[in-house]
């Protein structure tokens, strides 16, 4: 019966009649609005994002303080909203400053999580891009590029890492320059759709902030990674060792310690990523020694155990001991 | 009888209903994005019904996982090209697919002319017909002017 009463009415509308009324787009009838911090905890399971990031998460203590003030500011906010005042949405854009290999990108890839539990961005995926992929080769590149990034960040988080590359000083016809301006616009006008997150050094990014005010005074949140202590260090490659089913000996944790010791002052230095590495390279030593005996029959614990012969096979035990 | 009142142009999805809003706009695309299709935007200042490929505004969007970047696209077409047709087109790159899923009409020029039919008269009772449209002889960017 009422499909013969919709088609009976005409569906077009005629030049000067009065417009049919288009039906509202249906709205899910939502829960009842949260009173408590928790109820919106709950309601959006950010609570537990942020648990898994602190336990997923060796140290970093002052980062992990900020992103929990931040999802308080969030969760208020939500409060706010559900008694009807203003609801303007907040300015969410992040700058992440440390040395390489402090879990900047890995934070990022949390945060957007976490803003997508809590309904500050629709989808809560992370856009991970540097200067290439938003500067072009010539006139008339750039632009095209960098709104084929921002089109692909909407609903996300788009992470610019080494953000300062954007800007070039020494030449004044740089085309970052213009990527720049339009992501400051986007940065301003859609901040419902799209969150951005700078990363960098520190001293480069001031820098790179001195010469784009502009930038500086959308960004609400300056996070500083600080570098790990070597506890911390030795911690997170136990954690990793652990994801992939492996094991230090107490030698081999004995010459892990030496080895980050040793490692620390040389260059390139690069926090959990120099760990990562080393551990790699370990397990590729372990992996040669099991198989210069091929007759041999290994127990699980034999393929299993990093020792201290496969640490200290290393090119940085090959210097001379740090002095001091 | 008239056949189309309106003298709106009817091609593809929705062309009978009144203009979608933007927000009707952007849940189409959602739509769509959710099945893995490819947007794009194209414009035309001739709509004539045999002129099946308009023109591309950008390329295809691929890996997008909003509407609002399509949008963006969109809006951006409008500034370009405010007396245009312009059409969403979302692509399904499905093996064996291969082609249009979607297309609807998001901007129209204000003024809408429509198409005349001419009937030329051949040997025996033959008929041609032609589907001429009252815009198509001006020159191309000057047509739906005001
Ligand atoms: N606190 C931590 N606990 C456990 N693993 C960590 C931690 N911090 C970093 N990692 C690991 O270290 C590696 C490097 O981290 P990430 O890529 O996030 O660093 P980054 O600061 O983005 O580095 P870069 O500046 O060089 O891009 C990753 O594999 C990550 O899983
Ligand atoms: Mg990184």
């Amino acid at each position: 019966m009422r499909h013969r009463v919709a088609m009976a009415s005409p569906l077009y509308s005629l030049p000067g009649a009065p417009a049919p009324e288009t039906a509202a787009p249906a709205t899910v009838p939502a829960a009842a609005p949260p009173r408590t911090i928790g109820e919106v905890l709950a309601q959006s399971q950010a609570g537990a994002v942020i648990d898994e990031l602190d336990a997923a998460l060796v140290g970093l203590a002052p980062v992990k303080a900020r992103i929990r003030d931040i999802a308080a500011l969030l969760v208020v906010d939500r409060l706010r909203l559900a008694i009807g005042l203003e609801a303007q949405t907040p300015s969410l854009h992040m700058c992440f400053t440390g040395n390489p290999g402090t879990g900047k990108t890995t934070v990022a890839m949390r945060i957007a999580e976490i803003l997508h539990r809590l309904g500050y961005v629709r989808k809560g995926h992370l856009v991970a891009v540097t200067r290439d992929d938003l500067v072009g080769q010539y006139i008339g590149h750039t632009a095209p590029k960098t709104k084929e990034v921002l089109k692909k960040a909407m609903g996300g988080v788009l992470f610019i890492d080494e953000a300062y590359y954007l800007y070039r000083p020494e030449n004044e016809r740089d085309y970052g320059q213009e990527a720049i301006e339009i992501l400051l616009q986007v940065m301003e006008n859609q901040r419902d759709d799209l969150v951005v997150i700078l990363a960098g050094y520190r001293e480069r990014m001031e820098a790179f902030f001195r010469s784009n005010p502009g930038m500086r005074s959308r960004i609400a949140h300056h996070i500083d990674f600080p570098d790990y202590e070597p506890g911390d260090l030795l911690r997170i490659a136990s954690l990793m060792l652990e994801a992939q089913h492996y094991r230090l000996d107490d030698g081999a944790r004995a010459a892990f310690e030496e080895y980050l010791a040793r490692r620390i002052r040389q260059p390139h230095f690069a926090n959990a990523r120099s760990v990562r590495n080393a551990l790699d390279r370990a397990r590729l030593r372990q992996a040669s020694r099991l198989f210069a005996e091929p007759d041999r029959a290994w127990t699980a614990a034999d393929l299993t155990t990093i020792t201290a012969a496969d640490i200290r096979a290393s090119r940085v035990f090959a210097d001379p001991p740090p002095a001091g | 009888m008239m056949t189309n009142p309106t003298g709106r142009l009817t091609q593809g999805q929705f062309s009978f209903l009144p203009d979608l809003t933007d927000a009707e706009i952007g849940l189409q695309v959602e739509y769509g994005l959710g099945r893995g299709y490819a947007w794009s935007v194209e414009y035309t200042d001739d709509p004539h019904p045999r002129n099946t490929y308009w023109e591309m505004f950008g390329m295809p969007m691929f890996d997008l996982k909003d509407a609002a970047g399509v949008l963006l696209e969109l809006r951006s077409c409008r500034q370009t090209f405010p007396d245009h047709y312009i059409r969403l087109v979302a692509f399904d790159s499905t093996r064996g697919i291969e082609s249009v899923a979607m297309s609807f009409i998001v901007q129209r020029p204000r003024r809408e002319p429509g198409f005349s039919l001419s009937r030329e008269e051949g040997p025996g009772r033959t008929l041609r017909y032609t589907i001429r449209g009252h815009e198509g002889d001006k020159p191309e960017g000057e047509r739906y002017r005001e």
